[in-house]
């Protein structure tokens, strides 16, 4: 006897519900777990002091100043080279070979495991360039990783760009750059930035190239130059939570980090949205 | 104007081998990978690399073989499927077939707040709270077991699924839809009879993507699957430890000299494991390509 | 040819045996046609007849479609704008186009007009003059001098299209080219088009494609009817509305097609 289709249909739209609430709840049971155990951990000593003894006590500061290195170091890089990437193969490139070989390249660096990434980073920049386990050598690596990412989503921010605006601005005698400059660019910035925002998410929390590339386990001090190994708070979440016989003693300490950490990465991405929302409403007037 | 034309030009040129970089880095990244990595095969034979069944990289009698890191790997990445597809697709059904459009329009950015959450983050999470829980619930030694990471790595791959086959299924044409319903099909039945085998390609290219996403995936595996480098038993070997390649090269690169045989052989399991996700990535794109001329 | 037409004295735009392919399928063919200064040319046709591509063929916007291939010559002011070394930023500067849909930039309605002026180099103190001067000329001076900086795109579509026209008239074209300028507007905005185009024509060449045959009855002064990318017939608008010579013109005319 076969169900009828009421009862199948009711069935269904009952258990793909259930699935879709189970995916929704590990979202919300994560985020609530790390703030709940994390929240009391934090305060301005916290965020501002050295770690002390080995760890056990004090606070996350260089990892924070780390970290934020790290972000600055890369998208320096990063940035230009996405976006420029993006104007040629939006604005410039024809329907060729080259450009096929270039968006397959896109792609696979895409999909490259950071881990590749960061033995990648060891070989070229620590070992062939000679710039050491340092700032430079996991900037230079984490840059890598997130320029897809950014000529991705600069691509999509340029193709909402209405054809008519290239249009009209070639008609009135402007040459393409300029039209690309004064009209394009402009009009795709905020997607640009959006995107951009996201991959400075992604530069925090990334662990795995920065661990074969210059994050140190434990460093009391500030970094002094791009040639310094550093903390980072993605690594020294790692080390506290599986390293070192304290395991258990600095558990609140790896809950701040580990909400530090989320804090950044998810404010970041709100920001993001933000700037999306803000400038949808804006067009529509 | 001569002026104009030559400034054009240059800033094409600058714009096209910024671009042309991207393919200068992959080719860099396989010769750097390959370099180191081919070094190893002074000291052991290739076929042992691929076909050996021990990785002993610091004993007297030390071994080089990947099969226990490979079947690692496959193992955690089988599990973290098997768990995340079912639960991806249906998500991806029921947010852009059935949920109401403004639910939808909450769900999806919340969701995605998965793709956001670090690495180290979900392995710190997986440690505190699944391992325990894996150990009480099947009575173990341990809770870092190959079922522990492949939880974790299915949830983390649970948004590229998602996102990918929601684009899929909303890119089916509406009137496809319209034309079932209209002949007295259930839209359950439209569902699994017509909007399901139209997005059948794109959802294909998502599972595709999702599984280079979980087999690359490094810290999360090395915090919560307990890195023991054992070809596991199948499938009784999901409640027991393994050790995946990436999280080998995370963990032993710190230790090894560089330049040392151990050094070399880490090198060689990044080239399996870029090789691997390469293959991955092609595959994900050609049926990408095929579901894109499918709906134009 | 006309009578009419063989007495102009020197064509500013010269169209000789013009062909242009997209890709293997010919949309144009064999066309010839000349146009004098300070007149309004309008040219007709049924849909897909090939009308809007001959226009684009002016200002060489034809060149951003990929595998299309042009071959004979259109010369303006005795040169030929397909031949080497003529620099096609050149002549989109000389040759203005105003599109079937308003399309101002997001920018204020001072930015829309002064864009031009600015990047060709119009120095500060001018561009106020340059924009003012532009919208007048676009009638369009009286609605929008107490809020130059608001957004162009606040306008009402009939004024973001005289907003297009002042934009184009601020680089100070020869030649004016309309692609179905009034196609997207209601008929109060569609005659103050008409109005403006007629005002202009002392100043510039206007080259006009549309699809409306009262509106090219009540505005030009030489009428073109394209058929299946031909030129079927060209001459005084009077004549040709008046005492068509092909069949096909007077059919298209009377509303048998199109």
């Amino acid at each position: 006897m076969g169900l009828n289709a009421r009862t199948s249909e009711k069935i269904a739209f009952a258990l793909l519900r259930l699935a879709t609430l189970m995916v929704a709840g590990f979202v919300l049971f994560i985020l609530a777990y790390i703030v709940y155990n994390g929240y009391s951990v934090i305060s301005i000593e916290f965020l501002t002091e050295m770690p002390r003894r080995m760890m056990t006590q004090g606070g996350i500061y260089p990892a924070i100043v780390g970290t934020l290195t790290l972000i600055l170091g890369s998208m320096v890089v990063a940035l230009p080279m996405g976006i420029l990437a993006a104007i040629y193969l939006n604005e410039y490139a024809g329907e060729t070979r080259t450009t096929w070989l270039i968006e397959m390249a896109i792609n696979n660096l895409a999909g490259t495991p950071s881990v590749v990434f960061g033995l990648f980073g060891l070989a070229l920049f620590v070992k062939y360039f000679g710039f050491g386990p340092s700032i430079l050598s996991a900037s230079l690596t984490l840059s890598l990783l997130i320029i897809p990412v950014i000529i991705r989503s600069s691509q999509e921010a340029l193709i909402t760009v209405p054809k008519e605006y290239r249009e009209s601005s070639l008609a009135l005698g402007i040459s393409k750059w300029q039209t690309i400059r004064h009209v394009v660019l402009p009009a795709a910035i905020p997607g640009i930035v959006t995107g951009s925002i996201l991959s400075i998410g992604r530069v925090a929390g990334e662990t795995a190239p920065i661990l074969l590339t210059g994050a140190a386990y434990y460093l009391p001090r500030l970094p002094d130059s791009i040639y310094s190994q550093f903390m980072a708070l993605p690594y020294h979440l790692f080390v506290l939570a599986t390293a070192g016989t304290n395991i258990a003693q600095t558990r609140p300490l790896q809950y701040g980090t580990a909400l530090v950490l989320l804090m950044i990465v998810l404010g970041l991405n709100l920001i993001a949205v933000l700037i999306r929302r803000h400038y949808r409403q804006k067009l529509k007037i | 104007m001569l002026n104009r034309k030559y400034k054009e030009k240059t800033i094409e040129s600058v714009l096209f081998s910024v671009s042309a970089l991207t393919v200068v880095i992959l080719f860099l990244i396989c010769l750097f990978l390959f370099r180191d990595g081919l070094l190893l095969f002074k000291d052991t034979s290739l076929l042992d690399f691929l076909t050996g069944k021990f990785w002993y990289p610091t004993s007297v009698n030390r071994q080089f073989g990947l099969l226990p890191l490979f079947f690692g790997s496959l193992l955690v990445t089988a599990g973290a499927i098997l768990f995340a597809v079912p639960l991806g697709i249906a998500s991806a059904i029921y947010i852009s077939e059935i949920a109401h459009p403004k639910v939808a329009d909450f769900l999806k950015p919340f969701i995605e707040i998965l793709a956001g959450i670090p690495s180290v983050v979900f392995g710190f999470f997986g440690l505190v709270v699944l391992v325990p829980v894996v150990r009480t619930a099947f009575n173990l030694p341990t809770g870092q077991t190959a079922l522990t990471g492949s939880i974790m790595l299915g949830i983390m791959a649970l948004p590229t699924i998602i996102t990918i086959s929601e684009d899929a299924i909303s890119s089916v044409p509406s009137t496809l839809k319209q034309g079932s319903l209209a002949l007295g099909a259930t839209r359950w039945q439209t569902i699994y009879k017509v909007i399901i085998p139209a997005a059948l390609s794109g959802i294909s290219a998502a599972v595709m993507l999702g599984i280079g996403r979980a087999i690359g995936e490094t810290m999360t595996v090395m915090m919560v699957t307990g890195n023991t480098a054992i070809i596991p038993s199948f499938p009784g070997g999901i409640l027991d430890p393994v050790r995946t390649m990436t999280a080998t090269i995370a963990l032993e690169m710190g230790e090894v000299p560089q330049g040392s045989t151990h050094f070399h052989a880490l090198f060689a399991v990044g080239s399996v494991l870029f090789i691997i996700t390469f293959l991955i990535n092609l595959i994900a794109d050609s049926i990408k390509k095929r579901y894109r001329f499918k709906v134009d | 040819m006309t009578e009419a037409v063989q007495n102009v004295a020197l064509p500013q735009i010269k169209v000789e045996n013009l062909n242009l392919w997209y890709g293997e399928k010919q949309a144009l063919n064999n066309i010839s046609m000349h146009i004098p200064k300070n007149s309004v040319t309008a040219l007709i046709g049924p849909s897909g007849c090939g009308k809007s591509t001959f226009i684009r063929c002016f200002n060489r916007m034809n060149d951003l479609i990929k595998n299309c291939r042009v071959e004979g010559k259109i010369s303006i002011e005795g040169k030929d704008i397909y031949g080497t070394g003529v620099d096609v930023v050149d002549l989109r500067k000389r040759v203005g186009m105003v599109f079937q849909k308003p399309n101002p930039f997001p920018m204020s309605i001072y930015d829309n007009i002064a864009y031009g002026p600015r990047i060709h180099g119009i120095t500060k103190k001018d561009l106020d003059g340059v924009v003012e001067g532009a919208l007048r000329s676009a009638a369009i001076w009286d609605e929008t001098s107490d809020r130059l900086k608001s957004p162009a795109l606040s306008l009402s579509g009939g004024q973001q299209q005289r907003l297009c026209i002042a934009r184009t008239l601020a680089v100070k074209p020869e030649i004016i080219l309309f692609d179905e300028p009034c196609s997207a507007l209601d008929p109060i905005s569609t005659s103050r088009i008409e109005e403006l185009i007629i005002n202009l024509k002392k100043d510039y060449t206007i080259v006009i494609v549309t699809h409306n045959m009262q509106q090219a009855a009540r505005i030009s002064d030489y009428t073109g009817f394209f058929l299946m990318g031909e030129l079927i017939e060209f001459g005084q608008t009077r004549q040709i509305f008046q005492n068509p010579m092909e069949q096909s013109t007077e059919d298209y005319i009377t509303g048998r097609f199109g």
